[in-house]
């Protein structure tokens, strides 16, 4: 097997890959949450046996040989203290410098998530390294990872000669190898980069860019820019390629035939390629087809690796908690006793309700802590309750009716829009810097009397709630004064008296909606900031953005509690999604992958491939049991978490999908997009056409069906108003929001 | 096409001759070849960066139009200072100017007297964002109000209104009919379905309409003009075939009369007016009786109608085309019908004549001819037939004066070779005279010397 470990470790890109745990004794700071917060670190909870530490020291080790290098010396000496590390132990590491310890040295590195998961999991056996061209487990070392070189001018005759094969071997494997092309493409292009054989470079991407398939070009795009090694240091896409292997899924036949191939034909330039860069995912069985592949393929960094979308996810949902339903005026008080239960079984038989039995699937009531809930609390959870007995059951006859918001006058630009679960509220933010929330029912927006007021009041009065606002304030809209830049990201916590929002100006700020205030500025990204969003149960939530990481923070915490590293490009707007269960976190990148992380230990979960674009939109289905992700490409996808498989496509919008929701039972699924059209699309049926057998659930092999015209129910063209947010009220009624752009 | 394809493959560079003129405005006065290089590769590559990362700013702004602030943004994300009011009313800000064999790009600064800025009236001050909620879709149909777009795309009713006679031309539809009727159960079950789920809408649509005329008509019978009265008892009463006339005229009143919005009452009227143009049989005594007075009027009243309230989002006007259209390519049309659709169409104006009477104008000739001259025929279809020619004929003289003029001479109305002659003569002058050739219509041979070659070519007059 050619899989080696990566052992790349990228020093620029520390700071934002390295994950950073936050252990913190101060679980009890908040009245919110009695039940503590997210304390336990995330190594001790992994059950990886030995390999951490071995990985530990390995990466101590790289660290210590990167600071001698710079001349560092107190800082070497001061770890080397810290770490009870011996100067012996180092530099018998540095000297005996097999495979062995290369492989390890990626304990830090942006794929450490990932070896981990495949340590835990232990699904495929991983041969460790075979052969480097240097041994040193030197960090510096590994960043010249194109230091060996072959001969330029044959650089052309050695790619146009496994093309030739290619195209000459049997088509079941032509289009399995033909994979290969591009991967190599690149990396054989930045050899000649790297190696400053200008000319040749640019003569090699001009003859074989065109080749490659059409989803690329923005890649190449980029890489044609580069052609000095200067270009090299600093280059993002490049770094990408660097530092993560592309993966590649490839038949055991077809592999073989490859392997003979360059091995007959003495093409080492290639051999090392592949052995180095490239991790080949070989399978036993029939080689997939063209449209197979095709499916999967599009991503930064190819396909996912197998073994990582094994991983058991509990996608179930948490048990509801009991809360009694009181007498009240709409039901009898005979009928009541009878009329709860009666309740709850209208309820389990729609798709997105809880149902009172634990779901097989489900996490630990208290996987993660979650907050208490408080009297207000169960207020609401009544009050939704009697909401979704009057909710309509959708389906293919039954569409929603859809209101849409327009926003009118927006000539600064609307970035995001958020409404609160009940409806009530709406919240824009603007890219200048504001952030606007109404009122969308006649309550209007009222803050909280000043502190010398709020002393006159009788705090025993029933009414005292009442009594606290200040009716002097009373207006439709209320403006949050506070970012230094375009607001990316906005989302309300389920309670409605906070509300969040991200910026470019690289904070996320908590506002208060009783005294429409900014209460808390959360800095971590030093970059922009795309999305945030509240977790289900409310207390945390996730943030995601330009410096390629999501983070988890609790409201009351300066710092993340996790860092999610992995993704190779911006973690995109809308695009960091709470599961149901408030256990996962979903976050789709421009690197056109989306990544599940388990919020209890950070690693990652799943990896779905296939997106051709940029990802812009994600969804769970109510059920937890689903995702829906939509991207610049104008395409949704549908993926079963549990399976980590595709099993839809929907295509029909012909611009970047911005907005996806799925209704309240989750049969219906809307997407909203920049073409200005709300599609509505069967998502029962798109997920009961897919049978996922045993053999497509171990191969991952999906044959997706081709009926988007079937599943699309309804088009709804808006005036020249892109849709930014949609939103299903509890009785599903479908909202829309846009801003009315008058060009 | 051909720099697309080349911005492809290989990177663009700026000349080295602007990294001269920016050194030297920075004060470096000899720079070498080598290092322009160096320098223009250097940052042609950097403002590529700089461009990528704009662009995900744009694309995180939901827009698709690339900003200042998003290159801002973009250079702040690589530490470097953003440029600082930079603002440009122009596409391009620079000016161009060459002479003693340099060329030099600068800002234009043109001097403002400060008296007339202060004398200006101060702009308006932007609206403020507001928010507004509209139905865009009630129970899966999209209701057609103001905030929802057109039914039909602007491009559809373009060729609707222009070229109807492709969606429904005789021969295609009859090959069609033939090729589909096939697949005509599983498409009649498709349709079915579809009927299911428009239920919904005609219900809600109409309801909306009728309530307004229902209140109009309401209005009008409480209200104060006894006028206005009389005919709403008209119209409530209105048989098929009652009053049709009289009821134009109301309407027509109601059309001029502008302090007094028909708008709402349009939907309503619209059926009947069709009726008073395109009815099989306005009055008990069709072969005497001036029935085609009322069906000129009607069509005149139509077309007002369309002119005046025609909007992109009910459609009037190509709605109505359509209509007219369809009935005048059924071949079963009786005169009366015929008549009233050609004068409906003919009373749109000259492009409608144009696109649509006059490729009709070979068919109609020949049946008219067929019947001139065919053995048995009742009266009533010959009087049909006469005063459909002699529509044709007037309508399409206003359009086309050579036709006309060649008719006229000639004293006869060869039907075909007429329009073939109208057909052609704004086309090609050449097949003009291969058809005169192979029609060999001596007579209009003869006159063919009197018209001078530049009516032939004069194209159809449109603003006349």
């Amino acid at each position: 097997m050619a899989a080696v470990q990566d052992g790349q470790m990228e020093l620029d890109a520390e700071k934002e890959t390295k994950p950073e745990i936050l252990s913190d004794g101060t679980s009890n700071l908040s009245g919110n949450t009695a039940s503590g917060t997210l304390s336990s670190s995330p190594l001790t909870a992994a059950p990886a046996g030995g390999a951490p530490k071995m990985e530990d020291q390995q990466t101590l080790i790289a660290v210590l040989q990167f600071l001698k290098r710079n001349k560092l010396t107190d800082s070497v000496e001061i770890l080397r203290r810290e770490a009870g590390l011996g100067e012996d132990q180092e530099d018998s590491q540095a000297t005996d410098g097999s495979g062995g310890g290369k492989g390890d040295v990626d304990g830090g590195d942006a794929n450490s998530l990932l070896s981990r998961v495949s340590i835990t999991s232990a699904a495929a056996p991983q041969s460790m390294p075979v052969k480097r061209a240097d041994d040193q487990p030197d960090v510096s070392v590994v960043l010249s990872a194109y230091s060996q070189q072959g001969d330029p001018s044959l650089y052309q005759v050695y790619y146009s000669g496994l093309k030739n094969f290619i195209e000459s071997v049997l088509d079941c494997h032509r289009a399995e190898l033909s994979q290969l092309f591009y991967p190599l493409f690149v990396h054989m292009y930045l050899e000649l980069v790297y190696n400053n054989h200008e000319n040749e470079a640019k003569a090699f991407f001009e003859k074989f860019s065109g080749d490659q398939e059409c989803y690329y070009q923005d890649d190449l795009r980029v890489l044609c820019g580069l052609t000095k090694k200067e270009h090299l240091k600093g280059n993002e896409v490049l770094l990408d390629f660097r530092t993560s292997r592309f993966v590649l899924r490839i038949s055991r036949d077809s592999y073989q035939l490859l392997k003979r191939h360059l091995q007959e034909r003495h093409n080492n330039q290639i051999w090392n390629i592949i052995q180095e860069h490239l991790y080949i995912d070989i399978f036993d069985g029939m080689p997939r087809s063209k449209s197979q592949i095709d499916s999967m393929s599009g991503s930064l960094a190819g396909e996912g690796r197998r073994e990582l979308n094994k991983a058991k996810v509990f996608h179930g949902l948490l048990k509801e908690p009991e809360i009694e339903v009181p007498l009240d005026d709409e039901d009898d008080e005979a009928e009541n006793e009878e009329g709860k239960p009666k309740k709850k079984k209208t309820k389990k038989d729609s798709l997105g309700s809880k149902s009172k039995k634990q779901d097989p699937n489900a996490p630990q009531q208290n996987r993660i802590p979650l907050p208490e809930l408080k009297d207000s609390d169960k207020l609401d959870k009544i009050m939704y309750m009697k909401e979704s007995t009057k909710r309509i059951r959708l389906g293919p006859e039954n569409l929603p009716s859809i209101c849409f918001y327009t926003l009118l006058n927006a000539y600064q630009g609307l970035t995001a829009v958020d409404f609160t679960d009940d409806s009530s509220l709406l919240a824009g933010g603007f890219a200048d810097s504001t952030v606007r929330v109404w009122s969308v029912t006649p309550k209007k927006l009222r803050k909280v009397k000043s502190a010398a007021d709020l002393n006159m009041i009788d705090k025993e009065s029933d009414d005292v709630l009442e009594r606290i606002m200040d009716e002097k304030t009373a207006s439709e809209s209320k403006i949050l004064y506070g970012h230094s830049g375009p607001v990316y990201g906005v989302s309300f916590s389920p309670d409605r008296n906070y509300l969040l929002s991200s910026s470019e100006d690289g904070t996320v700020r908590l506002w208060s909606l009783l005294t429409f205030t900014c209460l808390v500025g959360y800095k971590g990204h030093n970059y922009p900031v795309w999305d945030t969003q509240f977790s289900p149960f409310g207390y945390y939530f996730v943030s995601g953005g330009h410096d390629r990481v999501a983070r988890l923070w609790a409201t009351d915490h300066y710092q993340p509690l996790r860092i999610f590293a992995g993704h190779l490009a911006d973690v995109t707007c809308t695009c960091t999604r709470f599961h149901p269960n408030s256990n996962y976190v979903a976050t789709g990148s421009t690197d056109r992958t989306i990544r599940l992380w388990d919020v209890l230990n950070g690693n990652c979960v799943r990896i779905f491939t296939g997106h051709k674009g940029p990802i812009h939109s994600l969804a769970f289905s109510p059920n937890g049991k689903f995702l829906a992700s939509g991207s610049t490409d104008g395409r949704v996808l549908l993926w079963d978490i549990g399976h980590g498989l595709m099993i839809g496509e929907l295509k029909g919008h012909t611009d970047t999908i911005y907005s996806l929701k799925f209704s309240r039972d989750g049969e219906i699924l809307a997407s909203g997009s920049m073409d200005n059209t709300v599609r509505l699309w069967n998502s029962m049926k798109a997920f009961d056409e897919v049978e996922t057998d045993d053999f497509t659930a171990t191969t991952g092999h999906i044959h997706l069906p081709d009926n988007s015209q079937e599943l699309l129910l309804g088009t709804y063209h808006s005036k020249s108003t892109p849709v930014t947010h949609l939103h299903f009220t509890r009785r599903n009624l479908l909202l829309a929001a846009g801003a009315y752009n008058s060009q | 096409m051909a720099e697309e394809r080349r911005q492809k493959l290989c990177s663009v560079i700026l000349p080295t001759e602007s990294m001269k003129a920016m050194a030297e405005s920075v004060g470096v006065g000899s720079l070498q070849e080598d290092s322009c290089l160096a320098l223009s590769e250097e940052v042609s590559y950097r403002i590529k960066e700089i461009a990528q990362d704009a662009l995900k700013f744009m694309h995180h702004g939901k827009r698709r139009k690339l900003t200042t602030g998003d290159i801002d943004h973009a250079l702040k994300l690589k530490n470097v200072e953003p440029l600082y009011g930079f603002q440009s009313q122009e596409f391009i800000p620079f000016r161009f100017a060459s002479g003693g064999g340099r060329e030099l790009h600068f800002y234009e600064e043109k001097e403002v007297d400060l008296s007339d800025i202060i004398n200006t009236p101060l702009p308006r001050v932007p609206l403020d964002v507001s928010l507004k909620a509209h139905w865009l879709s009630i129970d899966g149909v999209q209701p057609a109000i103001p905030e929802n777009p057109p039914p039909v795309p602007k491009e559809q009713q373009k060729t609707d209104s222009t070229e109807p006679l492709k969606a429904v031309k005789p021969g295609q539809e009859e090959e069609g009919s033939i090729q589909t009727k096939g697949q005509g159960a599983s498409s009649a079950e498709v349709k079915g379905k579809e009927k299911m789920r428009m239920k919904p809408r005609s219900t809600h649509e109409l309801s909306v309409e009728q309530q307004l005329y229902y209140k109009e008509i309401t209005e009008a019978c409480v209200g104060s003009c006894e006028a206005k009265r009389a005919v709403c008892v008209c119209v409530c009463s209105q048989g098929p075939k009652l009053k049709e006339f009289c009821l134009a005229l109301f309407i027509r009143c109601n059309i001029m009369n502008s302090k007094y919005t028909t708008k709402h009452l349009l939907f309503p009227l619209i059926p009947a007016v069709v009726t008073c143009i395109v009815s099989k049989q306005l009055c008990l005594r069709p072969d005497v009786d001036n029935h085609w007075a009322l069906r000129d009027f009607a069509a005149r009243l139509m077309a007002q109608s369309c002119k005046t309230f025609s909007t992109t989002t009910n459609n009037i006007q190509s709605r109505i085309t359509k209509t007219f259209t369809k009935a005048l390519l059924d071949d079963k049309t009786q005169w009366t019908t015929r008549y009233g659709c050609i004068a409906g169409l003919a009373e749109l104006g000259h492009d409608v004549i144009k696109t649509l009477i006059i490729p009709r104008l070979s068919v109609e000739g020949a049946r008219i001819k067929a019947v001139m001259d065919g053995p048995v025929v009742s009266n009533i279809d010959k009087i049909g037939a006469d005063h459909v020619q002699s529509l044709l004929l007037v309508s399409t003289s206003q359009q086309h004066k050579v036709g006309t003029n060649l008719c006229r001479a000639a004293g006869i109305f060869d039907a075909p070779a007429y329009i073939n002659v109208i057909h052609y003569s704004s086309n090609h002058f050449e097949k003009y005279s291969i058809l005169f050739f192979f029609r060999s219509s001596f007579k209009i041979c003869s006159i063919f010397p009197k018209i001078g070659r530049r009516d032939l070519w004069t194209e159809p007059h449109r603003n006349d």
